[in-house]
């Protein structure tokens, strides 16, 4: 690595997707050091809101999970849960939503329910759903964040757990599904859109040191290459400083896992 | 009207064999003092409810106390995996668990309209989902727009149990902070448990504070330091590193047996250090 880790490449690229003045739902782990990385650097009015309906919520420290006590006390407003659920993002209220996958497939469905083909007696259990299948349907765009490996990019999610453009084209409509669906998908190797026709990942971004034969080796479907695939420049020792001085604040044995 | 009892005389009197529980507390006032007393007292076969069954419900399902799980998200927080949950469902420890799975936004819901004596509440939500169809989820149309949308099942727990920061002496119940879904889970119950930090002469009015009058609460029991590794706000902070280290406890069933002697049944005095 030349000075940055894969994951710090990713959290800079997705601090980078997100602009000023937006309304950002935010997951912990890498969501989190995300949005709060463009919120210390190029986007100091992002709204943070959190499922445990802290909204606005202004860290100096990065929380553990999504309830911590940093967020409640820095917010504009804390309302219940069922209150953030119904009242903020079911009327499409925000912007944007940031999401993590076990599994994801070509037409950006995720995955974070079970492995395995059998719901009852599942290969691996995963921790479900939370706010995500909601978060998918009603935030303005979606954001997905995840290492990426052959087993996790495959062509049809064992579980559909947020739908991201379903079985392709028209299937959010005919589902009912107010936002637009995942716009961007930012792994370890670059960055992927959406085909506006098929509807079908793209890649369109590779980080330094990486080729288009990295990713599709690590790509479970026929990969698809925009035909203006652009590199992705390695991040500014400045922007990495500030995400390393945020992931410093979490406890010690979590840093690595939280960057994951 | 409120009953304010000890901790383990006021589980005994509301939490019975075969019940459906919620303990409510979305990452803050988690009520583990009083998951630990259902623990001691040897609980079994319950219907445990909760959007993210956490540190508390692992504990619980690996101490044998549940036969269903009833849940939204069931993940360590920015740590991992809940080993015992994990091991319950894939392996039968301590015994086979049943799952009944919904999302945040459905479980929330659910308890608004057992708040609100409704059987069912309606969202714009799981289409499209492996959820969809699942028990307690259904299609409905709109009858004003036709519009399709979502119906979810009340939940009507047997019981409730919450944490909060006060009561005062006649049993009114004040907390604040990240206040989640405890309203609607306490109105929901028949029967509930409100562990508290202190008791106070007055209640002095605390911003977006949630005050549930004596007469709509059971039981109500001292606590102090009771949401422990979770917090009260203005009381405790948040126990990161714990949950950081319940990942090995939880990860390894002699660990999580050791930690269950030391920490549960040793003695109550346990309850001063975790």
């Amino acid at each position: 690595m030349n000075g940055y880790t894969a994951d710090e490449i990713m959290t800079v690229t997705a601090s980078r997707a997100l602009r000023d003045g937006m309304t950002c739902f935010v997951g912990i782990d890498l969501p989190s050091a995300a949005a709060n990385l463009a919120r210390a650097t190029h986007a100091p009015n992002l709204v943070l809101i959190y499922e445990s309906g802290t909204i606005g919520a202004k860290p100096g420290s990065l929380p553990l999970s999504i309830g911590d006590a940093v967020l409640a006390e820095t917010a504009d407003a804390v309302v219940s849960v069922p209150e953030i659920f119904n009242y903020w993002l079911q009327p499409g209220r925000i912007d944007v939503g940031f999401l993590g996958a076990a599994q994801i497939d070509k037409f950006a469905n995720i995955n974070t329910t079970v492995i395995g083909a059998d719901y009852a007696e599942p290969k691996v259990r995963l921790p479900g759903a939370g706010g995500a299948p909601e978060i998918a349907a009603s935030c303005g765009e979606v954001i997905v964040i995840t290492r990426q490996t052959r087993r996790k990019f495959v062509e049809r999610v064992d579980f559909v757990t947020s739908v991201g453009f379903g079985d392709g084209p028209g299937s959010r409509k005919y589902l009912g599904l107010t936002g637009a669906g995942p716009q961007k998908v930012i792994t370890d190797l670059g960055v992927f859109e959406p085909d506006p026709v098929t509807c079908e990942l793209v890649l369109t971004g590779v980080y330094p040191g990486v080729d288009v034969a990295d990713v599709s080796e690590q790509t479970g479907w026929e990969l698809r290459v925009s035909a203006d695939l652009q590199p992705i420049p390695p991040p500014p020792e400045s922007e990495l400083a500030v995400l390393r001085d945020l992931l410093a604040t979490l406890p010690k044995a979590d840093r690595e896992g939280a960057a994951r | 009207m409120a009953l304010i009892v000890s901790l383990p005389e006021a589980i005994a009197a509301a939490v019975r064999d075969g019940d459906t529980v919620a303990m409510e507390g979305f990452t803050h006032l988690i009520p583990h003092a009083a998951g630990r007393e259902v623990i001691r007292q040897g609980r079994r076969d319950l219907t445990l409810v909760r959007m993210t069954p956490d540190v508390i419900y692992d504990q619980l399902i690996g101490a044998g106390c549940a036969r269903k799980l009833v849940f939204s998200w069931g993940g360590n927080p920015g740590v991992g995996s809940l080993h015992r949950f994990r091991d319950a469902v894939e392996h039968s420890w301590p015994g086979p668990l049943e799952l009944e799975e919904h999302s945040h936004a459905g479980m929330a819901n659910r308890y608004v309209a057992g708040a609100s004596g409704l059987p069912f509440a309606v969202l714009r939500g799981y289409s499209g989902t492996g959820l969809a169809g699942h028990p307690g989820i259904a299609e409905i149309v709109c009858p004003f727009t036709g519009e399709r949308l979502t119906a979810v099942a009340a939940l009507r727990p047997d019981v409730t149990v919450i944490h909060a920061q006060r009561a005062d002496r006649a049993g009114n119940v004040q907390y604040w902070g990240i206040t989640g879904v405890q309203k609607e889970a306490v109105l929901a119950a028949a029967r509930s448990v409100v562990t508290v930090e202190e008791i106070v002469d007055v209640l002095d009015p605390r911003p977006g504070a949630v005050v549930l009058p004596a007469w709509a609460v059971g039981y109500v029991a001292l606590a102090p330091g009771g949401a422990h590794p979770s917090y009260a706000l203005g009381y405790s902070v948040r126990d990161n590193d714990l949950y950081v280290a319940w990942d090995a406890i939880s990860r390894d069933r002699a660990a999580f047996g050791r930690w269950l002697d030391e920490h549960v049944y040793a003695s109550e005095r346990a309850e001063k250090t975790l």
